[in-house]
């Protein structure tokens, strides 16, 4: 009886705008996820100096897969920015340090103050205020 | 309470440092993608995005080194100073207008990082 006509999604400029923001929303979640191997990895380092970094970036377990995940977000940021605004689309980034504030005081027991959460906000909202911009 | 960890002033300079090879990264890695056709072959064969990857390694490394010391909660949010330097290359490398809007969003960003390092 119905036979209502559905008509595909036009495929335009706002669906692509709106993939390369779902891929870069991806991105804080793996970043975040990095962030927390990286800082485990790198308190554990002993080599000092800067081959030393490099040296332990690639034997050191937790800062090998931290930078892995890293690969695989600049993979997924590259891919998102070919549809958008370098100067839009990069700090949607910023919300990986929502994720990373919260990761800190759960896993790491970092201690959290007025100061360090009105700063994590404030970020957070020159990011958004960044997101209304005109040129978006 | 856990014992205070202090995060020290060379962790602060190295982030900072790590921001700025990021954002340069950042610069190569939107030059290789509008440069590049269709194709994944194009994206992966392209200078401008394997100086991009160069770039974020140096950063990365800057960044281990940064990382070795004090509080996650305080350093990583200082990587949003590559925001703020992005904001700066996009206009003079790409020619992307620096709007009101944006100047503000660099306030709010650089405000932040200062709150941040009052909780320190």
């Amino acid at each position: 009886m119905s036979s209502a006509t559905i008509s595909p999604a036009p495929i335009g400029i706002v669906d692509k705008r709106r993939r390369s923001f779902i891929l870069v929303f991806l991105c804080t979640l793996v970043g975040a996820a990095a962030q927390m191997l990286i800082k485990t990895g790198a308190a554990t380092v002993t080599r000092p100096g800067f081959f030393g970094a490099i040296i332990a970036m690639l034997t050191n377990p937790p800062l090998f897969a931290g930078y892995c995940l890293y690969g695989f977000n600049t993979i997924l940021m590259v891919l998102a920015l070919r549809d958008g605004e370098l100067s839009m689309v990069y700090p949607v980034i910023a919300l990986t340090y929502v994720w990373v504030s919260l990761l800190s005081m759960v896993v790491f027991h970092e201690p959290m103050n007025v100061f360090k959460a009105v700063g994590v906000a404030v970020i957070v909202a020159g990011v958004a205020v960044l997101g209304r911009s005109k040129a978006a | 309470m856990s014992a205070p960890v202090v995060t020290p002033v060379s962790s602060i300079l190295l982030v900072v440092v790590a921001s700025l090879f990021g954002s340069f990264g950042m610069v190569f890695f939107k030059a290789g993608a509008t440069n590049s056709t269709a194709g994944l072959k194009s994206l992966i064969f392209n200078w401008r995005v394997f100086l991009g990857i160069f770039l974020y390694l140096m950063s990365s490394v800057f960044f281990v080194l940064a990382m070795k010391h004090g509080e996650l909660s305080i350093l990583y949010p200082l990587v949003s100073l590559g925001t703020v330097w992005t904001l700066v290359w996009a206009r003079i490398f790409f020619g992307e207008q620096l709007t009101k809007t944006k100047f503000a969003a660099v306030g709010l960003i650089l405000a932040g990082i200062i709150f941040l390092n009052l909780g320190r």
